[in-house]
């Protein structure tokens, strides 16, 4: 630091305590570091307990009993283990837990391929990659809401311009393609519009990971005649990972938690078929307004989340350590 | 100083962060697949269990030294 700055840092510091009332410099004074510490964080973990962790602690309570939020004035009851039971020996909450699976593994696979091709693609900084990186960026940016209604209207049997495009490169008629109202073509529906929606984001945490690597490393790379393919695998490829993993996990833990797409476009249609967890989850928690049982279930994705985060944090550390 | 560096260390061997921290994390990802699978209802119904004692013992021993 030179003198100047030095003054300057002393002049602000004078200024403050000038500026600072005399009852409450005296108090502040008499107080330790720790304790100053613990009055700047003091608000943040207020915070914290009373929107996180204290519903937390409240779910899992209610998990416990039969207590239905429709009527409160009824005694509650404690069941014990009873929710949890009946949540892990239903069928439909099985096929509920496997539509989620479908949905999170398709999407994960999807947009990290595209997203790291189109990072790859974008790094390679063309006439217009500026402008490119932009329009890519825009779906990321709009409402879940407004991207669910109107992908509604793009997979319309009769008006849909998606289903225009497929009839037209298919030869299938467009009132075949029942994108939304198909048991086979209903979870690939909300699939591809999660994967057009998100992809964007996995892209930008790519392109992070790939514009952090060195120049020299590729010249050096260049120098002992190391191939394209071989500077893929061996530079590219190793030291953009740990940043694939984060858009990994960033998604994963995401799209757990689907609900908005899901509800707008299928609602969890046709029958059963893209009733995924969360969607389950608020069909028990509002329309049968079993507060506990839904409770319970939502413990059940939270550890599900939780250990997930742990894993991936776990292996994150171990690729950044190497 | 040399009884110091001779002395054992009090942390017993057999609870070391690292393996114990890999056998949580093969109970967490067993569970998950569990809880995700399509073939059998008593790994479903199994899962829980197995998730929630891996993400505890997660927790735990993550506080272990090396």
């Amino acid at each position: 630091m030179t003198d100047a700055n030095a003054t300057l840092l002393e002049r602000a510091a004078e200024t403050a305590v000038r500026a600072t009332p005399a009852p409450v410099a005296t108090r502040v004074r008499a107080l330790s570091d720790r304790a100053v510490a613990w009055l700047f964080i003091a608000p943040t973990m207020v915070l914290l307990l009373a929107i996180n962790i204290f519903p937390l602690i409240w779910a899992i309570q209610l998990s416990f009993t039969n207590y239905r939020a429709n009527r409160p004035n009824e005694t509650v009851k404690n069941v014990g283990l009873q929710n949890y039971e009946r949540i892990l020996t239903d069928s439909d909450t099985w096929l509920a837990m496997q539509a989620t699976a479908h949905f999170v593994f398709w999407t994960i696979v999807l947009q990290t391929l595209i997203g790291f091709s189109l990072a790859y693609l974008i790094d390679r900084k063309f006439r217009g990659h500026a402008f490119w990186t932009t329009v890519i960026l825009v779906p990321m940016m709009l409402s879940p809401a407004v991207v669910g209604n109107f992908w509604r209207f793009l997979y319309e049997p009769q008006i849909g311009l998606f289903t225009y495009i497929v009839s037209f490169f298919s030869g299938i008629p467009p009132s075949e393609i029942a994108m939304l109202s198909s048991v086979k073509l209903a979870p690939w529906a909300i699939i591809i519009v999660d994967t057009w929606m998100w992809t964007p984001y996995v892209m930008l945490i790519c392109l992070a990971g790939l514009r952090s690597i060195p120049d020299y490393i590729y010249e050096a790379a260049e120098v002992d005649r190391a191939s394209p393919w071989r500077q893929f695998w061996s530079i590219t490829l190793p030291m953009a990972l740990p940043f694939i993993m984060l858009a990994v996990l960033f998604r994963g833990i995401e799209n757990f938690k689907m609900f908005d797409m899901v509800n707008l476009l299928t609602g969890g249609g046709p029958g059963s078929t893209t009733e995924v967890a969360s969607i389950t989850l608020k069909r028990e928690a509002f329309e049968k307004w079993r507060t506990g049982f839904s409770s319970a279930f939502a413990i059940i994705l939270f550890v599900a989340v939780f250990g997930l985060a742990n894993i991936y944090v776990k292996v994150l550390n171990k690729v950044k350590s190497r | 100083m040399s009884a110091q560096t001779s002395r054992k260390p009090s942390w017993p061997r057999i609870l070391r962060r690292g393996p114990l921290e890999n056998i949580a994390t093969a109970l967490i990802g067993i569970g998950f697949l569990m809880l995700f699978q399509p073939f059998a209802l008593a790994l479903y119904t199994w899962s829980f269990v197995t998730m929630l004692a891996g993400t505890a013992m997660f927790i735990v021993v993550s506080k272990f030294p090396e």
